[in-house]
């Protein structure tokens, strides 16, 4: 019998004598059995190259996205919203975490990770690069940019690599308080005096264009899509998830008596699918690269804080040379 | 007897299915990992559906006393943390009677 650490990629088993053909064969038939592959197993290398740049933008997404929202605990208007803007905002470093032991899992150390966002390679979602500038931006943010990030999680759950799979049940469930807790606040808002309502209307209009951006470039663009559908790695074409979110949120948006700005938004009733204005995928693609409203604040403030807790992995690692033996 | 013959345990995690976590079901004696996975496969894999097995040595588990449970217990009401705490649909409902909302009608809408 084979012993090995379910947990850490041996070096050696892969080579079975089987070639690279022969072993993606088996591989995809796993994947379309709706079988889970594990960090132990054969996989292609572009499978684990995409996974690791997918959840590691997830991951940098989760402690990007928190830094927005932080902003404004201290501001909030009452106690009760300012526990649980703190505790989303706990909830979304929490599922950094869980997704870079994912990443660890195929292989990239959790120090390279950091130090890519750090440096300003890594990528993380766009939408997080612009300004959350009133109280009724955190409630759009929290309803409509958590509800957006949950259809997609709900679908990559149902993906083939394992430990991505099962971090995903636990995010997405957390995710449903953020969701509600910003309903909430809109509904507040909605219901309250014209200033508020006003408010709202005005934190829609600047951010409807970051979210129908935040599903990505349309399918036309993506070379690699019937690939990484074979391998369930994407579940869904970003404009089938796009088209999906406009037919959840865009009546109850409606519904709270908000306008969507964008004169060409219908459901075209032949075809089913929702007629929309194309965001400017060329300011998408420049703010991605660096040039957007908030991009370097974002950096300089993960920088700040990773330098500002360096005494706290200094007395960890004081603490890893003082092993406690467990009672017996 | 005044010693312990026994080798020592191992604790069992069974997998039922590919994707699923691996779940804690009992522990076996074992002089070493080989044996102990051929015991735990003998002892609790038998029936039940199972894909996978891990042993660890009982020793390597470090728990927390029962006596500290309370420390899992909210101090305050945390309702404002769970989705459940937020009732949004009769919210909504109860606005619209009131018609303190204003929807914009459009002809694409439901």
């Amino acid at each position: 019998m084979t012993l090995m650490n379910p947990l850490v990629r041996p070096v050696i088993t892969d080579d079975d004598g089987r070639s690279e053909d022969e072993k993606l064969v088996t591989f995809e038939a796993r994947v379309a059995a709706g079988e889970k592959i594990e960090p132990t197993d054969w996989m292609p290398d572009r499978y684990r190259q995409q996974l690791i740049r997918m959840v590691q933008n997830h991951g940098n997404s989760e402690i990007v996205g928190a830094l927005p929202e932080r902003e404004w605990i201290p501001h909030a208007p009452t106690f009760k919203r300012k526990l649980a803007l703190t505790a989303k905002v706990q909830d979304e470093v929490g599922h950094a975490q869980l997704l870079y032991r994912v990443v660890e899992t195929l292989g990239k150390p959790r120090e390279v990770i950091i130090e890519e966002l750090l440096n300003g390679t890594a990528k993380y979602s766009n939408v997080f690069n612009y300004p959350p500038e009133t109280w009724a931006d955190v409630g759009i943010i929290a309803w409509l940019i958590d509800a957006a990030a949950i259809i997609r999680q709900m679908l990559l759950r149902e993906g083939s690599y394992g430990p991505y799979s099962r971090a995903l049940k636990r995010i997405c469930y957390e995710e449903s308080f953020h969701l509600k807790h910003g309903h909430d606040i809109c509904v507040t808002l909605a219901t309250g005096t014209q200033f508020q309502r006003d408010m709202l209307q005005d934190a829609l209009n600047r951010w409807w264009n970051p979210i129908v951006g935040f599903f990505g470039p349309p399918d036309r663009a993506s070379v690699h899509t019937d690939e990484l559908m074979r391998w369930r790695v994407k579940l869904k074409t970003n404009d089938a998830i796009r088209q999906q979110f406009f037919d959840q949120y865009v009546p109850r948006i409606w519904e709270l008596g908000l306008s969507i700005p964008d004169p060409e938004l219908r459901k075209d009733d032949e075809s089913g699918r929702w007629l929309y204005t194309e965001p400017d995928w060329e300011e998408f693609k420049r703010v991605i690269k660096g040039h957007g409203p908030c991009n370097a604040e974002r950096i300089a403030v993960r920088r700040l804080a990773h330098e500002e807790g360096e005494w706290v992995r200094r007395a960890l690692a004081a603490a890893a040379n003082d092993q406690a033996v467990p009672v017996q | 007897m005044d010693s312990d013959t026994q080798w020592v345990t191992w604790e069992v995690l069974h997998q039922e299915k590919r994707g699923d976590p691996h779940v804690h079901v009992g522990s076996v004696h074992a002089p070493n990992a080989e044996m102990a996975l051929i015991l735990a496969k003998e002892q609790f894999a038998r029936r039940q559906k199972c894909v996978n097995l891990w042993v660890v040595p009982t020793v390597a588990i470090v728990s927390m006393p029962y006596d500290d449970a309370d420390i899992f217990e909210a101090g305050t009401d945390k309702s404002y943390r769970e989705a459940w705490g937020y009732k949004v649909r009769e919210r909504v409902r109860a606005a619209r009677e009131l018609d303190r909302l204003d929807p914009k009608e459009d002809d694409a809408g439901e």
